[in-house]
């Protein structure tokens, strides 16, 4: 069993267009690293190069966002569900 | 205000609902609502309003219609095909329910008039298509203490919340700032499905209707996503952020100041969700 990670659909381009991957890690940055290692430049489009989370887009676990637990350091245990949503601009 | 026979007549099935009721409808044609954008969500948003009888609404838009608008954009039609949308919007709405007042704002929102233009209305409910037109309605909506109904669509998804200024989480408490300018594909590039942008306005109208008639559960510190291609509607918890820069304990956004919209216009760029690399 695994962590499955929704992939939002700007990025599902590098995900070969799924939109939710099974991912492993301990906490939230383990997991992203291990996204990362199984399709490449996911990663940069979530963190800016500082580290820190893009100011457009959230992570949530278990539709809990992580700014409102302990960030990129949040555990994630095996069966958790973890979505990337970022802000729609469009509406016409 | 006493219901006329005809008025009995129109609304009656929603008289009928108990939560809702005679007090409801008097309080829906009592009230207004500016709807930003008449695109795909204020369409089918508005469609909504003006059936239940909502007093007065207003619709902002700047564009004229494009044939490419028809397949989502359903108060337009072909024979609208190069009028300006408020007002083939007004025409449309007037034909539904000519007792309300529709008012044609042809113009796009600029922070030197988010005051005077939200002023009048009960409610704004946002279906713009760029970040800085987003930023600067939640803003204004946020310094007016006006509620705000936010909805967005792109390919198969969407996202609806609703704002109570100060009470509930802004758009900017769950999303700071706005990408760089060419980061996400929006507008013209993106693309739609016309029925779910259909959902998602339909659910703002739904939201603006239970906040004007005072009745149900509003979408208050819940951002609800839709999933069209799995048809599967999701909501995650949001919250007030103390430190957001408009509505927060220390707020740094006191005036509302314009950025240049860059809808359809900015060069692609090598930017963060631009997936080429």
């Amino acid at each position: 069993m695994a962590i499955t990670v929704r992939i939002p659909t700007p990025l599902q381009r590098l995900t070969n267009g799924q939109g939710e991957v099974p991912c492993e890690g301990k906490t939230v940055t383990e997991l992203l690293a291990d996204l990362d290692r199984r399709y490449p430049g996911v990663k940069e489009r979530i963190f800016d190069q500082s580290g820190k989370l893009r100011r457009f887009v959230n992570v949530f676990v278990n539709e809990e966002d992580i700014r409102f637990l302990q960030g990129d350091q949040t555990a994630v245990k095996d069966g958790d569900e973890v979505s990337i949503i970022p802000a729609i601009a469009g509406g016409t | 205000m006493t219901l006329s026979k005809e008025q009995v007549a129109r609304y009656s099935r929603q008289l009928l609902v108990p939560e809702f009721g005679v007090a409801g409808q008097e309080r829906l044609l009592a009230s207004s609502v500016l709807i930003i954008g008449a695109g795909g969500l204020g369409c089918p948003a508005a469609l909504y309003l003006a059936a239940a009888g909502v007093g007065t609404l207003g619709i902002l838009d700047r564009d004229t219609v494009a044939l490419s608008n028809l397949h989502r954009q359903i108060l337009h039609t072909t024979e609208s095909v190069g009028q300006p949308k408020s007002r083939s919007a007004q025409a449309r709405l007037t034909a539904l329910n000519p007792e309300l007042t529709i008012q044609a704002h042809q113009e796009s929102l600029a922070a030197a008039h988010v005051r005077e233009r939200f002023a009048s209305y009960d409610v704004i409910l946002d279906g713009s298509d760029n970040f800085p037109t987003r930023y600067l309605v939640n803003d204004g909506c946020v310094l007016l203490g006006k509620p705000l109904v936010h909805g967005g669509v792109v390919h198969w998804k969407g996202q609806v919340m609703t704002v109570r200024p100060g009470e509930s989480a802004c758009f900017r408490c769950v999303f700071p700032e706005p990408p760089e300018p060419g980061a996400i594909p929006s507008c013209q590039e993106a693309g739609v499905v016309g029925t779910a942008a259909g959902i998602i306005g339909t659910v703002m109208a739904h939201e603006a209707m239970k906040l004007l008639a005072g009745c149900g559960e509003p979408l208050v510190n819940r951002l609800l996503v839709l999933d069209g291609a799995a048809s599967r509607f999701r909501e995650v918890p949001v919250r007030r952020d103390p430190g957001c820069a408009v509505c927060g304990d220390y707020p740094t956004i006191r005036e509302l100041i314009d950025q240049e919209i860059w809808c359809g216009q900015a060069e692609p760029q090598e930017a963060p969700w631009h997936a080429s690399k």
